[in-house]
This record gives structure tokens, C-alpha cells and sequence, in this order.
């Protein structure tokens, strides 16, 4: 895209700015505090981390193509075809994605324990309910990402390698699939670094016995503590995580094809004959894996007792009423709203301004830009936590302690949603079509705005969904950032868990049902406004 | 997964507060006096346990003029080392919840500044780990092997294991759920208790034991008492497990239909005794609010609502208990205990030995 010299400047100064003041600096703080030759040394040589660090890649590669295995179907049925309920779906597949680990513990536990209806299975802590978990909790990502790209595609050009001969799948193989890869790659790079720095789901499920380099990282700062070694450890993470990030972009990159993309309405169409096998096994197979969890947790919250009650909810406003331990569900959820609102607002300015830059100008700066906003979610949460203490040491205690923090922590971990889901979809973008409209005399903003907008309002839809998503989710930052006078629904459903006694376990449950339904409709919402927008197509 | 990253730096923030400092000190003028004006908040940074019912704390104000303010990051063990990292320039003025686990690596630090609290007198010897008083006890509590009594007795199940040595005996096998020593404090307590109990040399044997009668060792408190307990939120599939000895009240009070009786039940010699301590920020900006806020910690008004909002027992003499918490919490008359600082130089090498022995 043309814009000025200032325009391009912002561009890149913009995100990285952002990402050196609120990421960069606790890093550099914690690591100028702690990071030490020797340590690293010592890390490097460990038997034991060396053991871990393998697990916590092996792990996370298995899970990223887990997650693909089972996401790229879905994908494939809300890009390609128009069925009754195809926003519900694309909403509903996000609620997993933002519930806190434990309570999707109680989920699995009921249905796969002693007493579930697939007790038969053996459930055990172990590698293969963590995978299970990291898929159930991803799918959304490659979901959104990949089909959002994929409702993009032009179908005529499978539909005339068909037409030439090809049978389905070689048309898929040779057309399909090498279109769609960028999108892949993108959505595998988030999947993998959240599976790569996975916290909750390696302590409930897989056990004491199975450590990741972020489980460890963090009994080796809090626990232990050996600062030098949690650092030296972080520092390794870090390494991993930009080498495979930097492959990734690479590949990316090299894979995109400028190519027709077009309106969604334009893409889907009605499931005929055989189709209807095929799309509606997949619809129905997604939401039996996603959806009977999410169930369990909602007829529980609506069973106390024995017997159909709404008690559970009906108590969360008498339990807020005293104790200071406890918030009003209506409290909860006006300030995930709020901090949700303002981290969307920042991740898609910022994720946006990036988004265009690494578009527009492939190559290793570029490159080197995407792979370091990606890092935020591959590294260590305690690093940055205690290097944000560290570096704010000398400014006024108001900041250490705002409220403001929130969101701006939700907002790095979204921007790399906003690259992710921008990128793909900016680079296949024709170029002739650009130039077509300027050869008509449109300017750069005018080209922008009736070329590239379109198109790109449906990806940065896909974003926006997704940074509500981490946002209403997130648990962690509040870690670090933790004002009890702005309490969010998971951190008010962390609360209740916390305290012994049925009815603060069925609270709980009330409150985690409150989140998938305000993850549902919000995600929904975003999702409509988009429709509108297109519409103009 | 969902705990993220980031956090963030508040540059922006601090470029934004930098700039407007100046700019309120640029007209200064002469200066009208040089008394400083009272601050009126005090800051209190605490675990994410913590409550109080609010009334109380309103009392608080109402007392001593200073509006409360509560900073709140994660657990204990997360606290303790903020305040460690941040002991320059401290982010509150007193500190609640650092435990006689934790409490050397505290006093190391030098986090603390000494201070007699008022009413210190009432509170038993025994607890006043710190002659030189940086910190102050304020409440105690226990954590204990409970039982699930509706799980036990019946249908050919033996009756609830009534000591540590039952916990390794076959007919108790396969029923026990602990947290992890290496990441949870009351698995570390326990992890202590068996220490105190069976002595440097026969710990790691019974601990083989146990691990041989099917113990299961999960990472936390919250996954281990409420998806895996029997008697826990979500009545998982293990009748025994490592809580608190406050667990019977707490369950009559969480009772859902309502229950007079508690199901669960605390083996009374297998407990070990926590103390928490407050103690004033070494920094702190609001130096005597902060001592009003310890003082007011160990005020009646306080130790008596701690019971129902903690779970944790008052420790000043003269302080009522909660009827429920009479009659059915445990607070044995001689838990295990090992000293604060035996355990701050040993707690690494027992865990590393445990974590071999036990999780590996």
C-alpha cells in the first residue's frame, strides 16, 4: 500500500514501541537482574531441563497437528458452505478457548472419572489428556484463522481443475492447500506457542511427573527460587520460540499467492447431495467434542442436589454482598466487558498498523518485526510478571498498581490474533486490483479503502472476535496485575473455587456457564457486525 | 494457557505521570510548609486468599481515618518473592499472609521493619517467631489428612484411616489424593508433617509407602480437594485427602441441601501448623498506617471474623469462635511443627528428594 513517509514510520514504530515499552522492558529489566553466564551454563547441561525442554516440544508439535487434524474440517464446513446457524457455530467454537483450565478439569473428570459415562476409557493424568485438552482448547484458533481465510478463496479455481479432470482430492492436494497454507502456518504458530508455553493443562492433566519449560520456570522463580536459573531457563524459551517463529514467517511468506480473493457470500453456498453427509459429520462431530464438556458444566450448575435449581446463581449475589473475596456476577462481567472493549480497541490499532507493514514489505526486517510481537506468547508469564515489578521500581506506585495494566497485558497477547488472521489475507490480495484502481485515478487512501478494506474487514472480524476472546479469558496477567476492586469472571470463578464448601464449587460452576455464555454472545456480536460490512461487496 | 504473558510495563502510564508531575511542580513557588500532608490510604499487599467481610473493614476506616487499599497477586509464594523483588521501593505498606514456610526467606530479605504491635501481649508465645518483631502472627491454622466419613464404613469399606501409619496400610490403597510439595503449600506442609513426624530417617521410607499404596500426588489444592475428593465440589474418586483442619466446618457451612453434620473428617495426628504473619513494609510510605492496619489485624473485631472468611483460626486469648467452628473444626493441641528456619534450609534438598521419590 502507498502511504507517506509518516504513514510508514507509524507503521513500524507503532507496534514495536508498544511492544518494547510492555513486553520488551520487564524482559530486559529481569534479565539484567538475574541473567547470569554461569547459569546458563548450568541449564544448558541439566539432564533434567534438557528432558523437559524435549517434552515441552514434542508435546507442543503433537498438539499443533492434533489441533489441525481436528480444526481443518471445521474450517472447511463454515468457509465453504451456508448452513442454518453458521455464525452460532463459528461463535460457539470460541467458548472453549476462554475457560479457565480447572473448571475444564471438572468437565473432563465427569464425564471420563470413575462414575462418567466413559469411565471405560481410563482416564488417568498423563500426555494424552493433555493433548486432548490442548486440542479442545485451540480448535477455535485454527477454526477461525483458517476458515476465515478460506471463506476468502475463490472457489471457481478448484472448480475448474475439476472441471480439467482432477478429482476432488487432487483438486484440494494441487489447488486448495497451497492457497490455503499461509493461513495454516499462521494458525499452527499461535497453536503452537500456546501449547508450547502451557501452564494450567500440563499441572491439572498431565501430572506432576510431566513439567513443561513454563511449569518449571515458574517453580524455579516462585518456589525454589533461583532467579538465575528460572532467567537463564526463560532466556532458552525465548530462543526456541523465535527460531520456530522465524521458520514460520519464512514459510509463510514464501507461500503467499496473490491471488482473486473474494466476498464470503460469494464462497459459501447451500451443502448438495453428498455434501450433506460430509459437512454435516463434521458439524456434528466438533460440536460433540467441544459441546458436551460445555454441557456437563451447565446442566451442574443447574443440578444442586439432586434436582433442577437456579440456586447457584441466585446465591452469587448474596456471596458478593459481605466478603471481600467475592464479586457480583454483574460486577464480574461489566469489568471483562470494559477491559475487553479497550484491549480489542488497542490490539487491532497496534496488530493492524504491524499487520500492514509486514505485508507490504516481505523480507528479513519484517520478518524479524512478526516473529518478535508473536513472542509474548511463547514466553514465560513469571518472567515478565516480576521484570514488569523490577522495572517499574522507581515510578510512582499508582502505575505498578493501575487497573489500566489489564487490558494493556490482554492487548500483547491479541496483537499477534490481529497479525495472524490480517497478514494472510493482505498478502494474496491481487495487486493488479491496486493498480487498477489507481490507473482509474483513485489515490492511496481511496485504493485502501475500496480495495483492500473490504476484504480485510472480514480478517480483522476474525481478530476482533479472538482479542475479545483472550481477553474475557485470560487469567494470567492478573497474576501480576491484581486489583481486587476489578475483578474479572475468571479471576471471581478462581475465587470461589478457593473455598471449601459445595456452594462455592456449584458458584463456580454458575459463574464459568456465565462466561461461556458472554464469550458466546459477544464473539456473535463481532460477528454480525461483520456480516453488515461485507454486505457492501 | 490462558495465563499469559504479559505483563505490562506501563511506560505509557509512566511517560503520562512523569509529565504531569512536572508540570504541577513547575509553578512550586516558595514553599507554604514543611509539614507533609497525612496520607490518608494505606496499601496492604496480600495473597489472593485473603477476606474480610467488609463491614469489618469499614470498621477499620472508621477507626483510624486511613481508606484500605488491597493488592492482590496470586499466592503466597508469588507475594513474598514481589515484595523481595520490590523492596526498594515497595508497592504497599504492609504485607498480610507470608507463612512460617515462607517466613526466613522473608526475614533474609529484609523486607520488614520491626514494630510491637498493640494486643501482642494476648498472642501466645509459641507463635511469636521473630523476637526482633519485623513480623506479627495473626491467625494459625492447620493442615491435616481428611476423610470422606459418607465414603467409609460401609459396604465392606473399611472405617476412615484414623492415623499416618493406616494411610500405608493395603486396606487404604489406591484412596489418597496429596498436592504436589514442589508447587502447593499444603503439600509442602504435609510433606513437613511426615518430616516431623517420622524424622530424617524414616520419611522418604514411609513416603515409598505411601506411594506404593497408590497415593496420587495433583498440583494443586483446588484440582486435589475439588475434582478429585470425594466429599469435594465435584465428589471426585478419592476418599482421603491433604487439607485443612477447618475442612468439617467449612463443609457444614458449604453444605448444599443444607446438612447439620459435616462428611468429612480430620485424622488429628497428621496435622502441621501454619501461621501467617503481617508485618510493616520496610519503605512503606505510610509508615503508621500500616501499624494501624497490623494493630487492627489483631484487634477482637478482626480475629473474630477471620474464622468464617479464611477458615483460619484468631490466635489473641478472649477471642470468640464461630459455634460451627467449635464444634467441628480440628486445631489439635500438638500439631507438627519444624522450625521457620530448619525448614528455609533444608525445604529445597526434602522437596528434590520427595519429587524423586514420589513423582518421578
Amino acid at each position: 500500500m502507498r502511504v507517506g513517509r509518516a504513514g510508514r514510520i507509524a507503521q513500524v514504530a507503532v507496534p514495536l514501541g508498544f511492544l518494547a515499552l510492555f513486553f520488551g522492558w520487564p524482559l530486559g529489566a529481569i534479565f539484567a537482574h538475574s541473567l547470569r553466564a554461569g547459569a546458563i551454563a548450568d541449564v544448558v547441561t541439566d539432564p533434567f531441563l534438557r528432558r523437559v525442554a524435549w517434552f515441552t516440544l514434542w508435546q507442543a508439535v503433537l498438539s499443533t497437528i492434533l489441533t489441525l487434524a481436528v480444526g481443518l474440517p471445521a474450517a472447511y464446513a463454515v468457509a465453504r458452505y451456508e448452513f442454518p446457524g453458521r455464525r452460532a457455530f463459528r461463535a460457539f467454537v470460541t467458548v472453549p478457548f476462554v475457560l479457565p483450565t480447572v473448571v475444564v478439569s471438572t468437565a473432563f473428570l465427569a464425564l471420563l472419572g470413575s462414575d462418567g459415562p466413559l469411565a471405560f476409557l481410563h482416564w488417568r493424568p498423563g500426555v494424552a489428556p493433555m493433548l486432548i485438552a490442548h486440542v479442545f482448547f485451540n480448535v477455535a484458533v485454527v477454526v477461525r484463522t483458517v476458515g476465515g481465510f478460506w471463506a476468502n478463496l475463490d472457489r471457481r479455481r478448484e472448480e475448474a481443475a475439476r472441471m480439467l479432470g482432477a478429482s476432488r482430492r487432487r483438486a484440494f492436494v494441487h489447488v486448495t492447500l497451497p492457497l490455503l497454507a499461509p493461513s495454516i502456518i499462521a494458525a499452527a504458530s499461535i497453536v503452537f506457542l500456546f501449547t508450547f508455553t502451557s501452564f494450567g493443562v500440563a499441572l491439572l492433566l498431565a501430572g506432576p511427573a510431566h513439567a513443561t519449560l513454563e511449569v518449571e520456570i515458574y517453580r524455579q522463580a516462585v518456589d525454589v527460587p533461583d532467579l538465575q536459573t528460572a532467567a537463564a531457563l526463560a532466556l532458552a524459551q525465548i530462543v526456541a520460540v523465535l527460531a520456530v517463529m522465524f521458520a514460520l514467517a519464512r514459510a509463510q511468506e514464501r507461500r503467499a499467492v496473490a491471488q482473486r480473493l473474494v466476498g464470503a457470500a460469494d464462497a459459501a453456498r447451500r451443502p448438495r447431495g453428498r455434501e450433506k453427509i460430509v459437512v454435516g459429520g463434521i458439524l456434528a462431530g466438533t460440536t460433540l467434542f467441544l459441546g458436551t464438556p460445555l454441557a456437563v458444566l451447565a446442566w451442574r450448575s443447574l443440578h444442586v442436589g439432586g434436582r433442577w435449581s437456579i440456586g447457584s446463581y441466585r446465591a452469587l449475589g448474596t456471596s458478593a454482598s459481605t466478603s471481600t473475596l467475592f464479586v457480583s456476577p454483574w460486577a464480574a462481567v461489566r469489568n471483562s466487558v470494559e477491559f475487553a472493549a479497550i484491549a480489542t480497541l488497542i490490539a487491532l490499532v497496534v496488530g493492524g498498523l504491524a499487520a500492514v507493514a509486514i505485508a507490504a514489505r516481505p523480507g528479513r526486517a519484517t520478518r524479524t518485526m512478526d516473529a518478535f510481537l508473536m513472542l509474548p506468547l511463547g514466553t514465560s508469564a513469571v518472567t515478565v510478571g516480576f521484570g514488569f515489578l523490577l522495572a517499574t521500581e522507581n515510578a510512582p506506585r499508582s502505575i505498578a498498581n493501575s487497573p489500566l495494566l489489564v487490558p494493556i497485558a490482554h492487548a500483547v497477547v491479541a496483537i499477534p490474533f490481529v497479525v495472524r488472521a490480517v497478514v494472510p489475507v493482505l498478502r494474496s490480495i491481487d495487486p493488479r486490483l491496486r493498480d487498477a484502481a489507481t490507473m482509474l485515478g483513485a489515490g492511496p487512501r481511496r485504493v485502501w479503502r475500496e480495495v483492500d478494506l473490504p476484504i480485510v474487514a472480514r480478517a480483522f472480524a476474525v481478530a476482533a472476535g479472538f482479542c475479545a476472546a483472550v481477553s474475557l479469558g485470560e487469567f494470567g496477567a492478573t497474576l501480576f496485575i491484581a486489583r481486587p476492586d476489578w475483578p474479572t469472571v475468571p479471576i471471581a470463578i478462581q475465587r470461589f473455587l478457593g473455598k471449601p464448601g459445595q456452594i462455592y464449587f456449584d458458584q463456580a460452576l454458575a459463574m464459568s456457564v456465565i462466561l461461556m455464555v458472554l464469550t458466546g454472545v459477544v464473539v456473535f456480536a463481532i460477528e454480525r457486525v461483520r456480516v453488515r460490512e461485507l454486505g457492501e461487496l | 494457557m490462558k495465563r499469559v504473558l504479559v505483563a505490562a510495563a506501563a511506560a505509557v502510564v509512566v511517560a503520562a505521570g512523569c509529565g504531569s508531575s512536572a508540570k504541577h511542580a513547575a509553578p512550586s513557588g516558595p514553599a507554604s510548609s514543611t509539614v507533609p500532608p497525612r496520607i490518608t490510604t494505606v496499601t496492604l499487599l496480600t495473597h489472593s486468599s485473603f477476606a474480610a467481610s467488609k463491614a469489618v473493614l469499614a470498621d477499620f476506616t472508621r477507626q483510624t481515618g486511613y481508606k484500605l487499599k488491597i493488592v492482590q497477586p496470586s499466592d503466597a509464594g508469588v507475594m513474598v518473592n514481589e515484595a523481595i523483588l520490590r523492596k526498594k521501593n515497595p508497592v504497599a505498606d504492609a504485607l498480610f499472609g507470608v507463612d512460617n514456610t515462607f517466613l526466613t526467606r522473608a526475614l533474609d530479605a529484609g523486607i520488614f521493619d520491626p514494630y510491637v504491635a498493640h494486643g501482642l501481649d494476648t498472642v501466645r508465645a509459641a507463635l511469636q517467631a521473630d523476637p526482633q518483631h519485623r513480623v506479627t502472627p495473626i491467625d494459625e491454622s492447620n493442615v491435616c489428612v481428611d476423610a470422606d466419613t459418607s465414603w467409609f464404613g460401609h459396604d465392606g469399606r473399611p472405617p476412615a484411616p484414623t492415623s499416618l501409619d493406616d494411610l500405608i496400610d493395603p486396606r487404604y490403597k489406591n484412596l489418597m489424593v496429596v498436592e504436589n510439595a514442589s508447587t502447593s503449600s499444603p503439600g509442602l506442609a504435609f510433606l513437613l508433617a511426615t518430616i516431623a513426624a517420622k524424622g530424617d530417617s524414616g520419611w522418604k521410607a514411609y513416603w515409598s509407602a505411601l506411594r506404593k499404596n497408590g497415593v496420587r500426588v495433583d498440583d494443586d489444592w483446588t484440582q486435589a480437594y475439588q475434582n478429585d475428593f470425594t466429599a469435594g465440589g465435584a465428589k471426585g474418586d478419592r476418599p482421603i485427602v491433604v487439607s485443612y483442619g477447618s475442612d468439617p466446618a467449612a463443609d457444614v457451612l458449604g453444605s448444599s441441601p443444607h446438612r447439620d453434620t459435616p462428611h468429612v473428617e480430620v485424622i488429628e495426628s497428621s496435622c502441621f501448623r501454619q501461621v501467617e504473619f503481617a508485618g510493616v513494609l520496610h519503605g512503606a510510605r505510610n509508615v503508621p498506617g500500616a501499624q494501624a492496619l497490623v494493630d487492627f489485624m489483631l484487634s477482637r473485631r478482626f480475629q473474630e471474623d477471620m474464622p468464617l472468611q479464611m477458615y483460619v483460626n484468631p490466635i489473641v486469648s478472649g477471642a470468640k469462635l464461630p459455634a460451627v467452628f467449635t464444634k467441628w473444626a480440628v486445631d489439635p493441641a500438638h500439631p507438627y511443627s519444624i522450625d521457620p528456619a530448619t525448614i528455609s534450609a533444608k525445604r529445597n534438598d526434602w522437596i528434590k528428594e520427595w519429587t524423586d521419590l514420589v513423582v518421578h
